[in-house]
């Protein structure tokens, strides 16, 4: 589909456009992206998706740096409830989204920035609703811009003694 | 009972204020000896009954959404409706409203007029039937009861309003009032035609239409032997028992079934006077009905002695 | 890091990358990103000469890591891996980038966004692949031995298959006999043959097979291990028959004082004794005692059967035997259950007596089922005159199953003809659409109708006893509106039929999880890939065949049997299999016992070493799903080929236009270098 002015749902986009990191595990979710392709279903082109073996794989962390580093939303695709490959990884992801959303919302992040969603290899359609449907809600809540805001909490470069705790040395 | 319920916002209706008071009688007598508070929503109006939404539909909406701005501003969480129709006309608006953003922005621009507003989805629109069977529960209804209806034969009759598409009970062949009427004692018949329509205001309009429909529901149950129909609508109550005598002139049959509301039978089980329920004011008079109540369960019927060449049949769902 | 050297391979892909993504301005971008040593775009990639370009350009340039920006990984990964090895690369050192489904076909018309996208996506691999590390596939050795669940006609089958090839296979039913459903039938469509007739040889062959053991009464418990290696522990329960001893003589069931109905065999429209043989030609032979039923275990006193047994052969206290098995490969063959057609109240299924299932009338017309063959109402004695059959029932619903159960239109066919052909009664089918796509059977169609079956198209709304109309009375009434004619129709019948839709068993989801493989909502099995793969799974080494993956006729289960077998064969010649190293592994020296990641593992494969207080992970049982890799506090568990690191570069990578610059900085978290 022929890209939207973003702008015009919400001036702060002048001159860029939505970025989404999407992780995507690699038996279900990443082969609905893949059929959304087979089948050429269009959708905006904000999603950058990073393949992993199983939404239970996901560290909050990936999450936090993609944020950090620019990402204005991050999507977490899994298989269905019920229908993951190694039988319950996206309910463990189900878990740790929800806390990080609570924690992400503390430190100044819209809880809709980050969202978790199933499709199964066979619903190509749903996952081009699915970033379809992100990419509108990012649109309206504007660019995150957070390694402004973010510097402070975690700086890019740790104080050695942070270094040393996290390292456990 | 779920505590949070324990408050509900009560829409009484037209008809249970003119036609069929013995509904309110009864309702209000159960409601109080189940524990229940109903605080009436004040300065409420007319439902629109079925017709006023096929005329013109946003004025239609607005005077049903005029009630639910109301009730919401009273504070409670559920609106509960004795009559199926009320229930049928709140529900579908408080559901529309929420589902085109159209119809929500005009009607309540409309409410604005009258300084009042109402965001959809903050009231849960509930039957009378649907409050008592999930919040009371048949448990402390079966504790409740203290003379139960034994010997008593009756067709639930739940009409066509309540099982409209988003019930959440089977609205094909629903059960639940057949669970409550068995808990309060009394024998249920099987009733095929439970859903089917009583003929609405169809009385006003084409008799002989009307009345063929009320004769194949009279005519169902009589084949099942009812002694007495069920009912949770004041319209189908008014159908089947006031125009039962003209039905009998037309096809000339001889129905004598009378009509009764199920919170009537409900408080006749709590032990309440029939008086207070409202007893007498029927067409078709229950007394020979209510003489059928023994004070003995009646005897499970004898297993019959398997028929050597029958075929097994199903057991019914639990 | 620094001598690395990075290779990227744009693909064109004819039209469908080039015609969206500008290919050129890409490779041209990623010469430029750090470490990339050559960077080209190129027409195919994956025909020979692209692919000996790789190899060329390694050999040349001494390329030590490989990314190749084209389709997906689930194409064309393996392709790339192996020419990778031949140029003598680990193949664990190349990425694959995905420019083809995730950004060309769904950006068609916007070249911008979709070579920016692109770029991301190149970027993302650039940088994980300098986080690989070489790593080598585990070889797994398949055991010879197959277990095949299920005992109907697909799991029969592969069974016979297997077995004829040489290989021994171990069948394992739930119920007392092997058969399954087609055993219930009697004739099946559309040639009419004899049901009994065509499976009951195939039922005595996989009974007397040498390289079969079959163990009936049976359910698998659990299972552990994976492609090759299977360990299954199996409940054989207990028959309280001494097989040894028991001849099937039948002394003991016409005995038997106990009469229950038979909800399985004869779909409930029977009945059958305590103890069972659930039809004559059952395989095995011997019958079971169900103690649910069984006069002795509910007042201590009886054993009817006892007492008149000529071998001795009943033993009441025999106890359930648990068997563990060690197999290579296992198909289940599960099948399907009956909608249970109670459901649909308005179709009246449990409250008016002559309404049937579709099963029960498959027991009724069958020579040895409860009437011997006759269509009969339930009173077990009237003939009917007029015969409803409704299809769809459970099926095409979306209050119940929203997919077509795709035998009942066939079925309800066969049973129009029937029903004409042993009464002469007056047929009424209602249906939706009639679903008739195999071989022969639009034919058989054709002929129902010139027999003189009413075939009306229209889902009837109800089936009810309550008479309107003169001659109504006393029947069953079918209300339809006949869509052709625009017309509500009352069908007074004598009987109705309901098409009952095929579902999966209720615990097909426990089965699945215990299996290891995926389902649908409903509990379907999932097959790995549709169209190209449907008898494998998700699961190396788990096949699936017939019902259990939806609906199917005889014809199909059949093929699918034989095409479950054909692939376990060719696992078994090869004798090995190569599985990726994807698995996590704990440095212990860096654990500290915690045991959050014990827990946490679907496989149980986290073992805690308590003379050393920490966990490790037993690589033969760990699937690499990378749970506990997030899951540790103290971040020392690793997920090989997804590690922490590469996860980490990927996202700056996909970012690389976001970034405030693109050198890699150390963040808070990251896995010390020592760690590695």
């Amino acid at each position: 589909m022929p890209e939207k002015n973003y702008s015009e749902i919400n001036p702060a986009w002048e001159g860029r456009k939505p970025v989404i990191v999407g992780f995507l595990c690699n038996w279900c979710s990443y082969r609905a992206a893949d059929l959304a392709g087979t089948s050429r279903f269009g959708y905006p082109a904000t999603l950058r998706d990073i393949r992993i073996m199983c939404t239970g794989r996901l560290d909050p962390t990936f999450v936090i740096k993609a944020l950090r580093e620019g990402a204005d939303g991050v999507l977490v695709m899994g298989c269905h409830p019920h229908q993951c490959h190694y039988d319950e990884g996206n309910y463990k992801a189900m878990r740790r989204m929800a806390l990080l959303r609570r924690t992400l919302a503390q430190l100044g992040v819209h809880p809709d920035r980050v969202q978790l969603g199933w499709a199964s290899a066979a619903q190509g359609a749903l996952f081009t609703e699915t970033v379809t449907a992100m990419t509108e809600r990012i649109a309206e809540l504007g660019p995150l811009e957070w390694r402004d805001t973010i510097e402070d909490i975690a700086p890019r470069t740790p104080s050695p003694e942070i270094e040393e705790v996290a390292h456990g040395k | 009972m779920s505590p949070a319920n324990d408050h509900y916002a009560y829409y009484p209706g037209c008809s249970i204020r003119s036609t069929s008071k013995a509904y309110e009688q009864s309702t209000m007598k159960v409601v109080e000896s189940l524990g229940m508070t109903f605080q009436e929503v004040e300065d409420w109006n007319c439902c629109g009954a079925t017709e006023y939404f096929s005329i013109n539909s946003l004025p239609a909406y607005s005077l049903v959404a005029r009630n639910l701005s109301l009730a919401a501003e009273q504070g409670a969480s559920d609106l509960v409706a004795p009559c199926s129709a009320c229930f049928l006309n709140l529900h579908k608006t408080d559901k529309y409203m929420g589902k085109y953003k159209d119809l929500n922005e005009d009607v309540n621009q409309a409410l604005a007029a009258g300084n009042l507003g109402y965001e959809p989805g903050s009231l849960q629109i509930r039957h009378l039937l649907d409050v008592i069977v999930e919040d009371i529960g048949f448990d402390t209804i079966a504790e409740k009861t203290e003379k139960p209806l034994w010997g008593l034969r009756v067709a639930p009759y739940y009409g066509c309003l309540i099982v409209r598409p988003d019930s959440k009970y089977n609205p094909e062949y629903p059960t639940h009032l057949d669970e409550l009427l068995r808990v309060l004692g009394a024998t249920v018949v099987d009733f095929p035609l439970k859903t089917h329509c009583c003929g609405g205001h169809m009385t006003q309009i084409s008799d002989e239409t009307a009345y063929e429909l009320i004769r194949r529901l009279l005519h169902n149950a009589d084949e099942y032997q009812a002694d007495a129909i069920a009912t949770i609508c004041p319209m189908c109550q008014m159908n089947l028992d006031v125009f039962q005598p003209q039905v009998n002139r037309m096809f000339k049959t001889d129905f004598d079934i009378p009509i009764l509301y199920f919170t009537q039978l409900m408080g006749l089980a709590f032990g309440i006077s029939e008086k207070e329920l409202g007893f007498g004011s029927e067409v078709v008079s229950a007394n020979a009905a209510l003489k059928k109540i023994a004070d003995e369960a009646p005897e499970k019927a004898k297993k019959a002695r398997r028929d050597k060449k029958a075929l097994p049949m199903p057991e019914s769902l639990p | 890091m620094t001598e690395e050297k990075v290779g990227v391979y744009v693909c064109h892909c004819g039209h469908n990358i080039a015609g969206t993504v500008d290919v050129e301005d890409v490779a041209e971008w990623a010469a430029g990103m750090p470490n990339v040593a050559i960077s080209r775009d190129y027409k195919f990639m994956c025909s020979s000469l692209g692919q000996e370009l790789v190899e060329e350009d390694v050999k040349e340039y001494g390329l030590t890591r490989i990314v190749v920006a084209a389709c997906s990984p689930h194409m064309h990964e393996p392709t790339f891996r192996r020419a990778c090895e031949r140029a003598g690369l680990n193949p664990y050192l190349f990425e694959m980038a995905n420019i083809r489904e995730h950004a060309s076909w769904v950006h068609t018309d916007d070249i911008n966004a979709a070579t920016e996208k692109a770029k991301a996506i190149v970027g993302g691999s650039i940088r994980r692949v300098m986080e690989l590390e070489p790593l080598e596939p585990f070889i797994a050795e398949i055991n010879e031995p197959t277990l095949v669940v299920g005992g109907g006609i697909a799991g029969i089958n592969t069974a016979l298959e297997i077995a004829n090839a040489g290989h021994p296979v171990y069948m394992v039913e739930r119920e007392p006999s092997i058969g399954g459903h087609m055993a219930q039938l009697d004739k099946t469509f559309p040639t009419l043959d004899c049901s009994a007739c065509i499976l009951t040889p195939k039922m005595f062959d996989v009974g007397n097979h040498p390289n079969i053991t079959l163990m009936t009464y049976s359910e698998v418990e659990q299972v552990d291990g994976y492609v090759g290696n299977f360990t299954v522990r199996v409940r054989k329960k207990a028959r309280k028959i001494i097989t040894d001893l028991c001849t099937g003589c039948g002394d003991c069931w016409s005995r038997c004082p106990a009469k229950v109905v038979d909800d399985v065999y004869e779909a409930g429209l029977g009945y059958r004794t305590a103890i069972y043989r659930p039809f004559p030609q059952a395989v095995p032979k011997y019958p079971v005692i169900d103690v649910d039923t069984c006069i002795y275990y509910e007042k201590g006193t009886c054993k009817a059967c006892q007492k008149f047994c000529p071998t001795d052969a009943i033993d009441f206290d025999q106890e359930d035997e648990i068997v563990v098995l060690n197999v290579g490969n296992i198909v289940l063959a599960t099948g399907y259950k009956l909608f249970d057609a109670r459901k649909v109240p308005q179709y009246g299924y449990g409250r008016l007596a002559n309404v049937f299932t579709s099963m029960e009338f498959e027991r009724m017309v069958n020579a040895s089922g409860p009437t011997g063959g006759k269509v009969l109402l339930r009173d077990g004695v009237t003939e009917p005159q007029t015969v409803g059959i409704i299809h769809c029932v459970g099926s095409r619903d979306r209050s119940y199953n929203q997919y077509c159960s795709n035998t009942c239109c066939m079925a309800a066919l066969k049973f129009a003809h029937l029903v004409k052909e042993r009464t002469g009664a007056e047929i009424y089918n209602f249906y939706i659409d009639i679903r008739t796509p195999s071989k022969n059977y639009e034919e058989f169609y054709h002929r129902i109708l010139e027999e003189g079956a009413h075939l009306i198209r229209g889902r009837a709304a109800e089936v009810t006893d309550a008479a309107r109309l003169p001659g109504e009375e006393g029947k069953l009434i079918i209300q339809a509106e006949d869509t052709l004619i625009g017309k509500q129709r009352r069908i007074p019948v004598d009987m109705v039929v309901l098409m009952a839709a095929m579902e999966p068993y209720d615990d097909a989801v426990e089965v699945s999880h215990r299996f290891g493989i995926g389902c649908s909502e409903a509990g379907f099995f999932t097959e790995k890939h549709p169209k190209l793969d449907p008898v494998a799974t998700m699961t190396d080494g788990v096949f699936i065949a017939g019902a259990c993956a939806g609906p199917k006729d005889i014809p199909e289960s059949v093929e699918q049997g034989a095409a479950a077998a054909a692939r376990v064969l060719t696992l078994i010649g090869q004798g090995e299999i190569e599985i990726e190293p994807i698995r996590a592994t704990i440095d212990e020296d860096r654990c500290s016992g915690c045991r959050i990641c014990n827990n946490l593992c679907p496989y149980s494969a986290i073992e805690f070493v308590e003379d050393l207080g920490v966990s490790r992970v037993n690589p033969a049982l760990c699937k690499g799903c990378g749970t506990c890799v997030a899951a540790c506090p103290s971040q020392v568990i690793e997920g090989q080929h997804f590690t922490f690191d590469s996860i980490m570069a990927q996202i700056e990578g996909v970012l690389y236009d976001r970034m405030e610059d693109t050198e890699r900085v150390t963040y808070l978290g990251s896995q010390p270098a020592e760690a590695k």
